[in-house]
């Protein structure tokens, strides 16, 4: 998996505040952190030169969430489905997690409904967005924002 | 639950004053989730805790130990034979003269009668058969047996309870008592009733027990935890189920 | 453990949309996490998972770390013909698994 290397520089900022926070013998590593261009690059690996038009998906996602561990997701774009008109693919990313990509679905004819659903993880609050392309090539996304709690008893010390 | 003796009559009384939440008001942390987090365990096909109960129902059919015995072969259909023995324990053994978790009697099992190794806490396995016993339990209402035997071991998990402890010189009873239904660190304190367990947290991205949770909820309070497996453990867990008395049993439960 | 719970109605009717919900166990270690000494627990994901309909692929995925534990993955066919399902999930480290279901379609 290829690591660019503004994430690295990323990482030797973040320790450093992380070690300024006194945070005993315990190292402490900022977790890495993808940023909303980072996010945009992804999307541009997937949609190539095309343009991305916000409708026609719909991305359900909480707007709170008590852990981000397990956020359910569902996508959902208004399609018959048929030969001629169908959704090819719905992409998911967020702009906040330590990688934009989270998953690809592809669809097709056969699936009879563009009806996708999983459970994702998020770093963080933030926003989160689901690209689809259809058969006739054009591509749609939708965006979500969504608040991620936290635990107060957390099993390890920090 | 029968009580004997005035000794029983004043820890009754005593709890009363001591803050108990009245049974009316008690509530399963399930209440306290977000919706999304509710329809996870509502769903058997998209609860994770599943994966385990199916583990271990594989498990209860697997011939182990010198004596070659699989759980079937003594307890036949669990759903027959396993049915409310989750919503009784912790529950006494008249071998050690004490109460034993459900964990430790699948592993006294596992020793006397398939003369095989006690599997490891928090282990694949013995989550697995805790888990896939615990849920032959499920929609039963929790019954652990309080009786002259039993009193002192609830006695000290109470005292557990409201002792305060660790750094942060909390008591249980304080948030969990006195404050369930606020907010702490975003997000709700619930009343702490086991109904669910052992059950898929969230947090750990896995299944585990409520030991773990009471181990968890010590390093919270930064207090040193008791190790798994302990007297003050399974003491705890005896006065917390018997604290939810009444309440269904819903394993295995989701949470964060 | 690599144990997995499918869900696909027994029967359907022919031309009729079915849903199929998909849960598999993975740890799906993301390769971001520490251990508290500091050294990086390495990547273990399950990268795909396909889905065929008496052999033809009517879908699939690719999971990125993002993905949460134990994947649960929802999903729909139409159900044309009586067969086989056959679900396959691949991943880091050789990971394999595959599960079928039978469907009776009228």
């Amino acid at each position: 998996m290829e690591r660019p290397t503004s994430r690295r520089d990323f990482l030797k900022t973040a320790g450093g505040v992380a070690a300024g926070l006194g945070l005993g013998s315990v190292i402490a590593v900022a977790p890495a952190r993808a940023t909303p261009a980072e996010m945009q690059e992804a999307i541009r690996k997937v949609v190539g030169s095309a343009r991305v038009t916000p409708g026609r998906v719909k991305l359900d996602l909480p707007p709170l969430i008590e852990n981000g561990n397990a956020v359910p997701l569902t996508v959902t774009v208004e399609s018959p489905m048929t030969e001629a008109q169908h959704v090819r693919a719905v992409h998911v990313f967020t702009e906040k997690n330590p990688q934009p990509n989270v998953v690809s679905f592809h669809l097709g004819p056969r699936a009879g409904r563009a009806r996708v659903a999983t459970r994702m993880r998020l770093a963080d609050s933030q926003n989160v967005t689901a690209i689809c392309e259809l058969s006739d090539g054009s591509f749609w996304s939708d965006s979500a924002g969504i608040v991620v709690t936290l635990a107060a008893c957390l099993e390890d010390g920090i | 639950m029968r009580f004997v003796g005035a000794v029983a009559a004043l820890a009754i009384a005593a709890s009363a004053v001591a803050g108990e939440i009245p049974r009316a008001d008690r509530r399963s942390g399930y209440e306290f989730m977000s919706r999304e987090t509710r329809a996870m365990q509502d769903d058997d096909t998209a609860n994770p805790g599943m994966l385990w109960v199916l583990e271990g129902g594989t498990l209860w059919e697997k011939k182990t130990g010198a004596a070659g015995r699989a759980c079937a072969d003594c307890h036949g259909d669990p759903r027959a034979s396993m049915k409310g023995v989750a919503a009784r324990y912790p529950a006494f053994d008249a071998a050690i003269g004490r109460p034993i978790s459900l964990e430790q009697r699948i592993n006294r099992c596992r020793i006397d009668r398939q003369q095989a190794s006690a599997l490891a806490y928090e282990s694949r396995e013995l989550l697995a058969l805790t888990a896939f016993v615990a849920r032959q339990s499920r929609g039963l209402p929790i019954d652990v047996t309080i009786d002259a035997r039993t009193h002192p071991f609830l006695d000290a998990g109470r005292a557990t309870f409201h002792r305060r402890q660790g750094q942060l010189n909390l008591a249980c009873a304080q948030c969990h008592d006195d404050n369930w239904g606020r907010q702490l660190a975003g997000n709700v304190i619930p009343q702490a009733h086991p109904t669910g367990y052992p059950l898929y947290r969230l947090e750990w991205q896995s299944l585990g027990s409520l030991q773990r949770r009471l181990r968890n909820c010590l390093v919270g309070i930064r207090a040193e935890p008791y190790d798994y497996g302990a007297n003050e453990l399974v003491d705890l867990e005896l006065y917390l189920l018997w604290r939810a008395r009444g309440m269904t049993m819903d394993a295995p439960a989701v949470r964060p | 453990m690599a144990s997995a719970l499918i869900n696909v109605p027994a029967r359907a009717k022919r031309g009729e949309v079915i849903e199929i919900k998909t849960l598999i166990s993975h740890v799906m270690e993301t390769g971001f996490r520490r251990t508290q000494l500091g050294a990086v627990i390495p990547r273990d994901i399950i990268r795909r998972f396909v889905c065929t309909y008496n052999g033809t692929e009517v879908f699939r995925a690719e999971l990125h770390p993002a993905i949460a534990a134990n994947p649960f993955i929802v999903f729909s066919t139409v159900a044309v013909e009586s067969g086989t399902l056959v679900f396959s999930w691949t991943g880091d480290h050789g990971f394999s698994a595959t599960e079928t279901a039978a469907i009776s379609v009228d």
